[in-house]
């Protein structure tokens, strides 16, 4: 622990928020390690919250069907193929490059739907991607190549077998100590809980879009059918119940811990510890660090590659970091303006005269 | 896309052909998906940031005539700022999800919101404008009546108010757009601000050259031509600091769309020194083509950031260089 996190009692954040004697900070750690991609928790999520589904989709992203957090998916499983072995079975392998999120053939494909989809792809999660390429015809059978179930080299003999990993990851909204979203909403309907977590209040959001732009991991988004945004609430009703929310509660792996944040913190880095221990060195934690981008998040990951093979950004910053540097430049040029005024009508008024 | 577009973005290069040159050769992403969502906002937010700009351009346009008396620019740019400030409005609710929700913004103010500030201004900023739109609008027989001289004395002090504010209306709409994760917006946070302002004094100075007689539009064009050269220079400023973005402003729309507006924007800015002078066919010219340039730079920025979103590199690869060079400045301090 840093000495910021032991002088921070853990319900700091509310209480800087205006609650007197608030509970203590909660969150998630999701140790992707054991995670064993069954996407118990997008259904539990989906259930609970009364979160509509978008329509049936393969994707061609390995098993993920789901795509990216969303309005409608508060919960995704990511799933990555790597022809890359896991941890012990090869010390050396904490040296090699980022790895791939999956095959060249499947990202070529998986790419040019992205393309074609009115938002680049960023609506996965909300909205089904167009079916073909382009709008065109739109019964053309693609090879997504999704995975089979037999091993690999089963049907043609062992020479063709390479070293192959999956990583799997269950996203959710990270629930920034300094949260993007929050900052810039104009109507207040995103705000801060008692338990330090951010939520919409679905009666007063007026659908503006602000918080869209403002997120740096591409979190929330606007339902389409609805014009109100939806994000993950780490199912605030439950909170108030002294229940885990939906999603840690169905993980049968306990790849999703609910807890005071705290303690999800120790433990991260004893988990952390434990595997760089048994030789799996590219475990890294990700928003353990309250001295990151976005303060630290309420939600941490325990990752075992780069970020951004999961899709998630390295290294975020706050957009309101940059807020007073922004209305110092504003604030020039507001008087730029001003001044080009006075002086267009003083030059002339001074012309007139002579 | 162009060659510098990776269709494997997820993995390291093989061998075979040569990689694609720069830094998008080593990038990784989810099967090339998005990290950010795109912006919700369509054309209307666009179109939004060109009224705003040229609500308040004329607006100050206006207040300096009537200090001046100089009545039919006056006249025109109280209306053209009205007109401008209804669109305004219109566009910006309309591009909500919950349009009957509205009124929502007005619940609170946030300091760290630039749409809550901005909505602050132009409630501020718009029942001036009205109240001396609508005294433009009352028929000549009627404003001598007593009724009429009251009010004018009312929008007259209040229109004044109004103008006050419209430096803020004409430059908040940068810091809407950069206070965001946008990389094409908030990696050009420094010099947008100043690009605004000159697209909207070159709008509104523009606006009233079109509108109104040679004469009297003398401060119509100065404002313009200050706010025109303003933009180009800022604009040009902001091209030589982007990094990797550069390419969103380059190309597809955005490119084109900047293109145009610098064009129209230098032609505008020569026939307001120009001909403007002289001619009222040469004014109006270069009125409309100064306020299609300034319409074609919101629209190119708009669209740059959307463009921006698209691409999970312009979200990595600069926050990948920023970690790589923090972890090479702890190796350095550690060796
Ligand atoms: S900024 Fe994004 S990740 Fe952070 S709390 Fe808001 S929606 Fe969640
Ligand atoms: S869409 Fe709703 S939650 Fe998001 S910033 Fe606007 S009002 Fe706030």
């Amino acid at each position: 622990m840093t000495s910021r996190e032991l002088a921070a009692p853990p319900d700091a954040l509310a209480r800087a928020n205006g609650y007197e004697a608030p509970p203590p900070r909660v969150g998630f750690f999701t140790d992707t390690s054991v995670c064993i991609g069954c996407k118990a928790c997008e259904v539990a999520c989906k259930e609970w919250n009364h979160v509509p589904d978008d329509g049936l989709d393969l994707l061609g992203m390995s098993f993920d069907n789901t795509g990216m957090l969303g309005a409608n998916s508060w919960r995704h499983v990511a799933f990555v193929e790597q022809p890359r072995p896991v941890g012990r079975q090869d010390a050396g392998l904490a040296g090699l490059p980022t790895g791939p999120s999956g095959l060249a053939h499947t990202s070529e494909v998986v790419e040019a739907r992205l393309r074609s989809a009115p938002r680049g792809g960023s609506e996965l999660g909300t909205t089904p991607l167009p079916t073909a390429p382009g709008g065109g015809a739109p019964h053309v059978v693609q090879d997504l190549g999704m995975p089979t179930f037999s091993r690999p080299g089963d049907t043609s003999g062992p020479e063709t077998r390479t070293d192959f990993r999956w990583l799997m990851e269950s996203d959710v909204c990270k629930h920034c100590t300094e949260a993007g979203c929050l900052d810039v909403c104009p109507t207040g309907a995103l705000f801060r809980t008692e338990f330090g977590t951010v939520v919409v209040q679905q009666d007063v959001c007026n659908g503006c879009g602000y918080c869209v732009s403002a997120c740096p991991y591409g979190v929330i988004d606007r339902r389409p059918d609805d014009g109100r945004a939806q994000k993950c609430t780490l199912c605030y009703d439950r909170l108030h119940d002294g229940l885990t929310p939906a999603c840690a509660k169905a993980c049968p792996t306990e790849s999703i811990q609910f807890g005071p944040l705290d303690e999800l913190r120790e433990r991260a880095d004893r988990r952390l510890a434990e595997l760089h221990g048994q030789g799996v060195d590219e475990a890294e934690l990700y928003g353990r660090d309250p001295d990151d981008g976005v303060g630290g998040h309420g939600a941490l990951f325990l990752l075992l590659d780069k970020p951004e093979v999961y899709g998630l950004p390295p290294a975020p910053v706050v957009p309101t970091r940059f807020a007073p540097q922004i209305w110092r430049r504003v604030g020039a040029a507001a008087a730029s303006f001003a001044l080009a005024a006075i002086g267009a009508f003083a030059s002339t008024a001074v012309g007139n005269r002579r | 896309m162009n060659g510098a577009h990776d269709p494997h973005p997820g993995g390291p290069r093989r061998a075979g052909p040569e990689p694609a040159a720069g830094p998008a050769a080593d990038v990784a992403s989810y099967y090339g998906r998005p990290v950010l969502k795109s912006p919700v906002w369509e054309w209307g937010t666009a179109a939004y940031l060109f009224t705003g700009g040229l609500a308040a351009g004329t607006a100050v346009v206006a207040a300096g005539a009537d200090l001046q008396g100089a009545v039919r620019l006056r006249r025109a740019c109280w209306l053209g700022s009205f007109g401008a400030l209804l669109a305004s409005v219109g566009l910006l609710i309309d591009d909500l999800g919950r349009p009957e929700r509205f009124h929502h913004m007005l619940r609170v103010a946030k300091p760290t919101s630039p749409m809550s500030i901005g909505t602050w201004l132009l409630t501020a900023f718009g029942p001036g404008v009205g109240a001396a739109a609508v005294w433009e609008l009352l028929p000549v027989r009627w404003r001598s009546a007593r009724p009429a001289r009251l009010l004018r004395a009312l929008s007259r002090g209040i229109g004044l108010a109004s103008a006050a504010t419209a430096p803020g209306v004409a430059t908040y709409t940068a810091a809407l757009l950069a206070q965001t994760a946008v990389p094409g917006w908030s990696e050009v946070r420094g010099a947008l601000p100043f690009v605004f302002a000159g697209s909207a004094a070159a709008s509104g100075g523009g606006f009233g050259m079109l509108a109104a007689p040679l004469d009297e539009a003398a401060p119509a064009r100065a404002f313009a031509a200050v706010g025109a050269a303003g933009e180009l220079v800022a604009s040009r400023v902001m091209e030589r600091r982007m990094g990797l973005i550069r390419e969103v402003y380059h190309q597809g729309a955005a490119g084109r769309c900047r293109r145009g507006a610098e064009l129209l924007t230098v032609a505008g800015l020569a026939g307001a020194l120009l001909t403007a002078k002289r001619s009222r066919a040469g004014a109006a010219a270069s009125g409309i083509a100064l306020l299609s340039g300034s319409a074609l730079q919101r629209f190119g920025v708009f669209e740059a950031g959307v463009a921006s979103t698209k691409d999970p590199r312009y979200v990595v690869v600069p926050q990948r260089e920023r970690l790589d060079a923090a972890a090479r400045d702890r190796g350095a301090l550690s060796s």
